[in-house]
């Protein structure tokens, strides 16, 4: 599980952060009359606090699933299945996405309602196209003998990717109404907010990617190694 | 630059432009059912998890029965028991007590007691009950299908959970782990609401440290549940994977009926990591509402300021933080390194800390207080008093060498019912009690009430009390009779029956209740906006019962802390927290007119 605890101390330490600026010091029974808040997440809109508490959730998703495969891994059967190559270039893709989302924020920040509408589309393309990539990458291990229930190491490849293409899916979803949003919109500014939320998803689904690219890969397998010596 | 303008835009403070955002309901439909208002979805969270509960309590009956008068009725037979004793544990902790103290009170009360005019996502927060509702109906479907419900106990441990052999092994279990994966995507909704509203939705004045308790008890369970629920859902979709499509994630090699199964080279230990690791914070994500709600309770019938505020909100926040790492002291006898047992015996022995500075509070909060024994008072009393039983016989479980021989015996099972069934049942009799006039307009019966509170609390103690003595004696838990064993005594099949006895009173005595719940809808005593001199502001709403909005045209601003009741000098015996400073009339005491 330390995956998970380790994301979990992480968290702990921005609540941290956050709380120390919360005044827990203070007597309210003492004071009374207004007090004015203070604290940049005061100031932060709703809907980007809720996609911040969004994202620890899935965060801790990825990083129990990803506990579940370190424990797993040690067990005598586990025999990894070989790499599709085609994953390189999904990660390229999903890459590129999140460089779309980054350009279509900007372009909405300069008013530049056309730009940012092919940014976003470009996002879309990129993101459906990096789904159809993991579906080719599933056909291929299919295909050369690596079946779900085969192995555990299988089961984890179809589960892992699955789980994130199904974040992705939701990613899509909220582009195309965001897309759609931005089309009918005769002021590009008043979406500046929900592009800039779909790009923040977007690049923590990226690096959620990278993180389990890197451990399917088995690169992570000896950051993993170390950290289970310095434990035991 | 002309993109400086804009920041200024997205950086209004919230709270200065949601009102805008609110959607009135435009008929029936949208008003009662489809509802965005959090109060109906609150009521409806709730109303759906005392069906479920009323339920999971016949559940209870038959189990008693059955291990009271072994035998004698020929339909509970040993499938049928686990059966029981399954759902009835996940009906009760997942979809009445979570349901209830997050959906129903995070509901109502967050929104009201922050000043806000509702959560800050209403369309999510409508999704989040209707979730929750699919939940319930798959659960309950799986009475009627084919086998019937799982009876792989509530843990619902593999390897066992989804062989032949467990009851609902044809569907009963799929329906269980579906039901779950449905009911967390729905309370991830809810959650989100309950976390953001406390952090974004909050009235102008009302800082965090002016909070009232229970809303900071249901923030951090929320953000807890949040938390912990993923391990539950990520545990549920690979045992999915391992019934359906035949993986190992959990599976050891096995025969079963002579021939070997196609799984091999799972971890069992692997999911009840899993499981602990959002079934040890689920104690808590009940236990903290419970814990606020009580903190409020006490101070507004003993008309005094709880003892302690500050310490009482950083010992929330200290048990929230240390309950995650504390899973793996219900794994004491799977054969972990020793090492682990001491460290979460640790770690758990170190909750006893913040959890008794919370107790001390309380009760020096009741200390020289004007203690009024209303009914919701009787049940916050009740709570102190059973949550110090039950977690004393914690401090026991919480020690390897003491465990391991008390494990799977009838002591568990009293110990975690005084600890987490009662108690927090408790608090919820008792909130609902305290702030049904508000929700209605009208009080409930306080007789009723009182013959309710009593049947309950002698009840459940003369029902859990015995059961410490049958582990004791190494009784287990999970056997559908008790049979025979040189070690048991022959009294202690009669004190089965005792206890089922005491049971079928009990139980029926929440009939009582709940006439009481309905009947005061129309007959009760017309409450008033503030019947309990309360200085919270869901008290201080212009109407009651507040209407969809809450505040009328202007939200209220926060002047002072939740708790100031008997200021010295001040004529009224409580200030609310929107009353200005200048407001605050000075002078003698005046006669109180008494709480009823």
């Amino acid at each position: 599980m330390t995956a998970a605890v380790a994301f979990l101390v992480l968290l702990a330490g921005l609540a941290g952060w956050w709380l120390s600026g919360q005044r827990l010091m203070s007597r309210p029974w003492l004071a009374a009359g207004v007090v004015e808040e203070t604290g940049s997440l005061a100031r932060m809109p709703a809907a980007k606090v809720g996609l911040g508490v969004f994202l620890a959730v899935v965060g801790i998703l990825f990083s129990l699933a990803l506990s579940a495969y370190a424990m797993r891994m040690q067990l005598a059967d586990w025999s990894a299945p070989p790499l599709p190559t085609i994953l390189w270039a999904n990660t390229l893709l999903i890459l590129l996405a999140s460089g779309g989302l980054v350009w279509a924020g900007r372009c909405v920040q300069h008013r530049q309602k056309e730009r940012a509408l092919d940014g976003l589309l470009a996002a879309f393309g990129l993101g459906a196209a990096f789904l159809g990539g993991q579906l080719i990458a599933w056909d291929e291990l299919a295909a050369s003998g690596y079946r779900l229930a085969d192995n555990a190491a299988n089961s984890f490849f179809y589960m892992l990717t699955g789980l994130h293409g199904v974040h992705i899916l939701g990613g899509l979803v909220a582009l195309v109404a965001v897309t759609a949003r931005l089309w009918h919109s005769a002021d590009a500014t008043a979406m500046r907010l929900p592009v800039e939320l779909c790009g923040l998803y977007w690049h923590f689904l990226a690096l959620v990617w990278l993180v389990l690219f890197a451990v399917i890969a088995g690169w992570a397998g000896d950051v993993l190694a170390v950290c289970r010596q310095l434990l035991s | 630059m002309a993109d400086i303008p804009l920041d200024r835009v997205a950086e209004t403070a919230t709270t200065e432009v949601e009102d805008l955002a609110l959607r009135h309901p435009h008929g029936w439909v949208t008003r009662y059912v489809f509802s965005q208002d959090a109060k109906t979805i609150a009521i409806q969270y709730t109303a759906t998890a005392l069906a479920v509960g009323f339920v999971a309590l016949f559940l209870s009956w038959l189990m008693r029965l059955q291990l009271g008068f072994p035998g004698t009725f020929a339909f509970i037979d040993a499938a049928a028991y686990y059966q029981i004793i399954t759902m009835h544990g996940m009906m009760m902790i997942v979809y009445v007590l979570t349901a209830v103290l997050l959906g129903g009170f995070g509901n109502y009360l967050i929104p009201l007691m922050v000043g806000a005019r509702d959560m800050v996502f209403p369309f999510a927060n409508m999704l989040s009950y209707w979730f929750y509702l699919l939940a319930v109906i798959i659960l309950l479907a799986s009475f009627f299908a084919p086998g019937g419900p799982t009876g792989a106990g509530w843990t619902l441990y593999p390897p066992q959970a989804i062989l032949s052999g467990t009851p609902g092994q044809e569907s009963g279990i799929i329906l269980m782990l579906v039901s779950l994966i449905v009911f967390i995507a729905g309370f991830t909704m809810g959650g989100l609401n309950y976390v953001v509203t406390v952090l974004q939705g909050r009235t102008r004045g009302m800082t965090l440290m002016r909070m009232p308790l229970t809303v900071w008890g249901i923030f951090t369970a929320s953000v807890m549940a949040l938390l912990a629920f993923p391990a539950l859902f990520v545990a549920c979709v690979m045992l999915l994977f391992d019934k359906l499509l035949g993986t190992s994630f959990f599976m050891p090699s096995l025969v079963e009926l002579g021939s070997r199964l196609e799984y091999g080279g799972g971890s069992p230990i692997l999911f009840q990591h899993l499981f602990w690791f959002f079934g040890h914070p689920e104690v808590y994500i009940v236990a903290l509402p419970a814990f606020g709600i009580v903190s409020d309770l006490i101070a507004t019938h003993a008309r005094r300021n709880i003892f302690g505020y500050r310490m009482m909100v950083w010992a929330i926040l200290a048990i929230g933080a240390l309950s995650f790492i504390v899973w793996a002291h219900h794994m004491y006898v799977s054969g972990m390194n020793p090492w682990f047992g001491f460290f979460f015996a640790t770690t758990t022995l170190i909750i006893a800390v913040p959890t008794a500075i919370k107790v001390y509070n309380w009760i020096l909060t009741l200390w020289r207080g004007d203690i009024h024994l209303t009914v919701p008072m009787l049940f916050a009393l009740g709570f102190i008093v059973t949550f110090v039983n039950g977690g004393l016989s914690g401090l026991f479980l919480g020690n390897v060498v003491v465990d391991v021989p008390l494990s799977d015996t009838m002591f568990v099972v009293a110990h975690f019912h005084m600890v987490m069934g009662i108690a927090p049942v408790l608090v919820i009799f008792g909130a609902i009690y305290h702030w049904y006039p508000k929700v209605t307009g009208r009080m409930m019966n306080d007789a009723l009430g009182k013959l309710h509170f009593w049947v309950t609390f002698v009840g459940t103690y003369a029902i859990f009390f015995p059961m410490h003595y049958l582990g004791l004696l190494g009784v287990p838990r999970r056997y559908h009779e008790m049979g025979e064993a040189s070690f048991f005594p022959p009294s202690a099949q009669m004190l089965n029956a005792y206890i089922t006895i005491v049971a079928l009173v009990v139980g029926a005595a929440q009939l009582v209740f709940l006439f009481n719940l309905l009947w005061s809808i129309r007959h009760g005593r017309e409450a008033g906006g503030n019947p309990w001199r309360a200085t919270s502001l869901e008290w201080q709403t212009p109407q009651t019962p507040p209407p969809h909005g809450n505040w009328g045209k202007e939200r209220p601003t926060v002047y002072r802390w939740a708790y100031d009741y008997n200021v010295p000098g001040v004529a009224q015996d409580f200030i609310p927290q929107n009353m200005p400073p200048e407001a605050v009339a000075l002078g003698p005491r005046l006669a109180t007119g008494g709480v009823p």
